[in-house]
Order: structure tokens, then sequence, then C-alpha cells
């Protein structure tokens, strides 16, 4: 197919026609799965916070699984999509392979997700995301979702021919840049986590439509976290390579070490599987010794990786912030950070909060036995939405701040409210994650729509600091909903109406990546090289908290019944 | 040079790897491996593991064992607020005590002893359920088809909630059960 190259005179990215086109699809789907997510959360949040108690249990049980879905899958893996394809086609400034079969991956999403939601909301539908079996949604519930998961597969299949095309017409040379070996990562770990998925979705539809009498429900709780869990690796792998992205465009960043980068980058597709099954650590059906194995030994290599990128990203924004002239002390290249640059301050409170709140958090709660005290709790939830959404969402709300401009070739309205944005949602997000953690702590179970369990035959009180902090939940639940309708309002708003911006000369060619130069990898080599006692600093102040949180934990398990 | 460009150095993987690097990486895997251990160090002198002893059951087999442990160790009975009647049946010291997960109740009550081990098989009837013990929190996935008999010993005494924390459809919020330690 005949296609064009737009170069953007203000970021010098190229746009492959194609894939220019594919990228603004996929992302305008995702942010208005984004919008239908935010509505629901107002009525799961409304409904939590114990002084409004808004919806009837019907209504809370279909729009939290309404939510679940359209956040986790239909909003993320949509803006996956337009990730997959940037970190190929432009990073690597090459056509985009076989882009029929790229529209067909954005249709079937399209179709599969509307399909799962129609199911949803007419009603016999609310299973959870999690969809447990031998709970029952309607067949096209399933068939929406395999649908979907057949469209991001062909999207991945899109994102390594492209690979090819690139190496084929050498539009680079050497080794692929890491933020496209990231996006790799993904695409790998998201072919491993569909083709899981397929293997429990397909017999649970055969099952809704009766060509199967039975799914044996521990082995669907197995074989479903493949999906379910390993679906939010993908949002790991492709939120980091967005955090290696934005600092390189913003302030020139480049990773401290390739090397150990990319052997972070490996082990995430060798371990992070394997994480699945830390969702089973309270099930009757698997050992002990299974349990420690899969969710402990091999996931601390995951945990591992995501230290060392905890410890590579602030490190390379430290080194190339030093370059640039500031070092004194300790932290001034932190001081003296664009905050004002929303893609940098999303990107920077997305790394910390994901750090400190989402990664700690869930390595306790992945933990063999201290996991009996979390289980279902409303700690889960609190534990991923500091992961997926300070995580992966602000990452994505961030990097969405340099797209507008170069993608949509619209400048940003309202310059101001877009600086506030990324502080508002990300803190307001952090402390509400928090204080569900908080509540699940003190025993306060997810999807449950009374704590005064009317219509029980006993009562049980909720200890009061269970009362405030799901109190705290709603209020500041209310507030990361305003950040996220502000970021989805200057995002649309400056598509319609931002003023537009020069998209740059088009050419039928696409100019290459030029080959590194032999007198800049020499000066590379030796002289700029950069100490970074700051990002030691923060690290350690990570690693303190983390050992303590965890070994407080531990003191928590000892104090209740005894178990064998 | 940069994250978004190809490295400068082609053989990228030869280039040595700074001293702070390597010693948070080294930190990692250390850590890494504290915590690998730490939940062994548990299972042999900690005294709070899930029990592994666990079978493929059905719902009627699961009823009517528990129907028997019922009929053999009811000690009084109990009227709901809601006007059910429940009984409450006492666990053999060191014996074995069944407890249903079904929609949308638990039942039997029980009634166990401070300091005395019990062996309790909990099994769901339908769908998934969690059994959440309130204000301990002990938090157990109950499934459908499997028998999980999980040893404990009652710690402190009073009466004790049962929160289903496993969504199980309409009437969840209002499946609540009791635990008696004397």
């Amino acid at each position: 197919m005949a296609t064009t190259y737009r170069t953007c005179p203000a970021s010098g990215l190229q746009f492959e026609a194609h894939a220019e086109k594919l990228m603004k699809w996929n992302a305008v789907a995702a942010v208005l799965w984004l919008l239908v997510g935010g509505i629901t959360a107002i009525g799961v949040i409304m409904t939590r916070w114990p002084a409004f108690k808004l919806l009837p249990p019907d209504q809370f049980y279909q729009i939290l699984t309404a939510h679940g879905v359209d956040m986790l899958l239909c909003w993320i893996i949509f803006f996956e999509m337009a990730v997959l394809y940037f970190a190929s086609s432009v990073l690597l400034r090459c056509r985009l392979a076989t882009p029929k079969w790229g529209w067909v991956q954005f249709w079937l999403m399209v179709v599969g997700s509307v399909m799962t939601n129609v199911a949803i909301f007419q009603g016999e539908s609310s299973v959870m995301f999690t969809s447990y079996v031998p709970m029952q949604a309607a067949p096209h519930f399933y068939l929406g979702l395999i649908l979907f998961a057949v469209g991001a597969l062909i999207g991945c299949g899109v994102f390594f021919g492209t690979l090819v095309v690139a190496k084929k017409d050498k539009t680079y040379t050497g080794s692929i840049p890491m933020v496209t070996f990231g996006a790799l990562t993904a695409a790998i770990i998201a072919v491993f986590t569909i083709l899981t998925g397929a293997g429990i979705l397909l017999p649970t539809f055969l099952w809704s439509i009766g060509l199967i009498k039975e799914v044996d429900p521990q082995l669907y709780r197995m074989v479903w976290w493949g999906l379910g869990h390993s679906s939010q690796q993908i949002n790991v792998a492709a939120h980091v390579s967005i955090w290696y992205l934005i600092p390189a465009i913003v302030i020139g960043a480049k990773p401290l070490s390739e090397k150990v980068s990319r052997g972070a980058f490996l082990m995430y597709i060798l371990f992070l599987q394997l994480a699945s099954a830390h969702h089973l650590l309270s099930d009757p059906g698997m050992s002990a010794e299974w349990k420690v194995l899969n969710t402990s030994y091999f996931m601390y290599f995951a945990v591992m990786a995501s230290m060392i990128h905890g410890f590579t990203v602030p490190g390379a924004i430290e080194a190339a912030q030093r370059r640039r002239g500031f070092t004194n002390g300790l932290f001034e290249w932190l001081r003296k950070a664009p905050w004002g640059n929303p893609a940098f301050s999303g990107m920077f409170i997305s790394l910390v909060s994901f750090g400190f709140l989402g990664g700690i958090s869930g390595v306790v709660l992945g933990t063999e036995q201290i996991n009996m005290l979390m289980h279902n709790t409303f700690y889960v939830p609190g534990h991923f939405h500091t992961t997926v959404v300070t995580g992966t969402t602000l990452a994505f709300m961030a990097v969405t701040y340099l797209l507008v401009p170069t993608l949509f070739k619209r400048e940003m309205i309202h310059p101001k409210l877009c600086q506030i944005q990324p502080y508002l949602f990300g803190i307001a997000m952090s402390i509400t994650g928090l204080v569900m953690m908080g509540a699940g702590t003190l025993g306060v179970s997810r999807r449950h729509w009374d704590m005064a369990f009317s219509g029980a035959p006993f009562q049980y009180e909720w200890p009061g600091a269970a009362m405030l902090m799901m109190g705290m939940t709603g209020f500041f639940g209310m507030v990361t909903i305003v950040g996220g309708a502000l970021w989805i309002y200057l995002v649309v708003g400056s598509l319609l109406w931002g003023k537009k911006l020069d998209g740059g000369a088009v050419s039928d060619k696409p100019t290459p990546i030029p080959a590194a130069t032999p007198a800049a990898s020499a000066s590379h080599h030796g002289s700029d090289h950069v100490g970074v006692p700051g990002t030691v600093v923060l690290v350690m102040a990570l690693l303190i908290s983390f050992v303590l949180y965890y070994f407080v934990n531990w003191k928590y398990l000892s104090e209740v019944w005894l178990l064998s | 040079m940069s994250a978004i460009l190809p490295p400068s150095e082609r053989l990228w993987w030869k280039e040595p790897i700074a001293k702070t690097e390597w010693l948070w990486i080294a930190i990692a895997f250390v850590w890494g491996m504290i915590m690998f251990v730490m939940m062994i160090y548990w299972h042999i002198y900690g005294k709070q593991n899930l029990s592994n002893e666990a079978y493929k059951t059905t719902p009627e087999a699961f009823a009517a064992k528990a129907e028997q442990f019922i009929a053999e160790n009811t000690v009084r009975v109990e009227t709901g607020l809601e006007g059910s009647e429940i009984p409450v049946v006492k666990v053999p010291n060191g014996g074995d005590g069944y407890l249903i997960a079904r929609l949308w109740n638990w039942y039997p009550i029980l009634e166990l002893e401070k300091g005395q081990e019990y062996k309790i098989h909990l099994s769901s009837m339908d769908y998934n359920h969690g059994f959440s013990l309130q204000p301990v929190n002990i938090n157990i996935q109950v499934i459908p088809g499997y028998e999980h008999v999980v040893k404990m010993t009652p710690t402190s005494s009073g009466t004790f909630a049962i929160v289903c924390n496993e969504f199980c459809g309409i009437g969840h919020h209002s499946m609540l059960g009791r635990i008696y330690v004397k």
C-alpha cells in the first residue's frame, strides 16, 4: 500500500500515514472507554462511601463489573495498541506492517468491547471482571472478551511485523531503542496472556451456551489469572517503557546502562507470568510448595527487575539533569526538574506511587502466608489502584501531553490546568489507594455492597477506623475522578478546539535514523559518566520502607489465630 | 544515546556496569532471597500456615457430612434477626467441624473453645465464597467442589463474624455467619 511519512517539526518524530491514523483511532477509543470507566467509578465510589450508599445492590454489582472491564481491559489495551504502533513504526521510522490487519485489530476490539458492555448493561452478566465460574454471564459477555483479545493479539502481530519491516528496510542500525525493547517485552507478555485467556474463555463461552457441562472452578481460577494478572504485566512493561520515553524526550535522558535495563525487561518476560499464581494463595487446591515456588521465588526475580527499573529510571533523569548543570548537592537535579511539564510530573508521580505504594503492597500481598490477612479485602483494590491507575493510567495520561501536539497536531488548551492535572489525579489516587489498603488491613471486604449487612441473620460492626477509611476513600476517590475528568476534558477539548499546529514536511520515503557516529560513541564511552548519588538516597528510602512494612505484616500475622 | 534511539554503542552488552548499579542489583537480589526464605522459615517455625489438606467433593457429599455433624453435635438453636432458626454446633475438642457456604449464609454457627485445635472443613454448595473471619482477619477462598480442611486454634474468645468476601450474587452482603469461642 502506498504511504507517506510526516516529520513533526517540533519533536523530529516521523509518522507513517497508516500508523498515524491507527494510533489516533486507538487512542480515541481508549479515551472514550476511560470516560465510560470514569462514569461507572462515580457509582462505585458513591456506593461504597458509607455516608451515601448511592446505588441499590443489583446496579452496584453491574457497574462494578463494567468499571473493571472498561478500565482494566478497554481503556488500557486500546491505549497499548497505540503505544505498540508508536514504539515500532514511529521510533524505528518505518512503515507499519500490514495496516489492513491493524484495522482488523481495531474493529475486532471495538466490536468485542461493545458486545461485552452490552451484555453487562443488559443486566444478566454482573459477574465481576473475574467472572469466576460457576457463576454464569450471558454468552456474549465471554464472546465479546474473546473478540477483543483476538483483536489485541492481531495488534501484537502487526507490531512484530513492523519490527521485521524496519530490520529489512534498514531504517536503523544496531539494536532497537530501549523504549521499543520495552514495548517488545509488553507484546511478548501479551501473546502469552491472550493465549492463556483463550484457553479459559473459550471453554467458558462453550459452557455458557450449553456445549460443555462444567468448568472446574479451581482450574478456572488458575488459568483465568494467567490472563487476569499477566495482562497487568503487559501494563507494567508498557508504562515502564513510557517512564524511559518521557525523560528521553523532555530532558534528553538516556539509560544508565542499556544492558541492565534491557536485562530487567528480559526478566519480566521470564518471570512475571508466574506471579498470576499469587491470586490462589488462600485457595484450597494448591500445595504450599507450589505456592511458594510460583509466587515468590520466581516472582522475586520479577520484583528484582522492577527494583532495577526503580533505580535506572530516576538514575537516568538524575544523570541527564547533572549533565545539564544541576550538580549542587544531592537533590538540585530533582528540585530543578521540569515540574511544570505535565508529561514529566505525571511520569514522575507515576514512578514514585507505583514503587512506594503499588509495588511494596503487591509484594506483601503476594507473600504466601501474609496473603491470608488481605485476600479479597479492600486491600486488594487499594493495591491495584496504585499500580494500574497511578502507575499505568497516569503514565499514559502523561505521555498524551506529548502525543497531542505531535500526533494530533494540536496545542493543548488551558496550559495551567494541564500543569495541575497530574498532581490532582496522581496525588488523590495515591491517597485513595492508601486508605483503601488501610480499610482492607482492618478486614473490610472488596466487592461488597453493604458494610451494615442489611438482611443478615446477625450483626457485625466494623471498627470505627475502617468506617473512617471508607469515608476517606469516598472523598479522595471523588477528587481522583475530578482529576480524571479534567484530563479527558483537556485532551478532548484540545483535539476539538486546540490551536492547529504545523504538521511538518511530508515525503514518500522514510528518513532512516542516522547511525551513531564513531565520535559520538567515543565521547559517550569515557567522559560523560556521571554518578547518581541522589537516586541512591531515593532507592534506599524505598528499600527501608519496603523492609519495615514487610516485617510489620509478619508481626500482624503472628497475632491471629493459629493455623496449620 | 537516548532511550528512543538505538544504543549509540553497538556492542552495548559489552559495556561495563557502574558500581552503584551493581550494588543495587545485589541488594535487590539479596532482598528477594530473604523474602523467599522467610516463607519457608514460617512454614517451619511460624504458627500461621494455611492447611494444604483439600479433597475433591460434591455439594451433595459435603452437605451429607455436614448434616450428620450438625445432628450429632448441636447444643442449641438460635433465631436470626430475620427469623431463621440456626443450629449452634459445638465442635468436639480436637475434632472435626463442618461449615457450609451457600447462597447466602454460613451454616451452622460453630462453637469453639479457646486454645483447642479444630479441623474445620470448608466447602461451597454453589458459587465461590470468601471465608473472612472478623475482627481476627483471616481470609480463605471457598470453592465449590473442593473440601478444604483447615486446622485452626482460636487464641481469643468472644463472638466472631464470618463475612463473605467473595462476590456471590445479589444477596452477598447479607451472608454473615458466626463463630463463638469460649
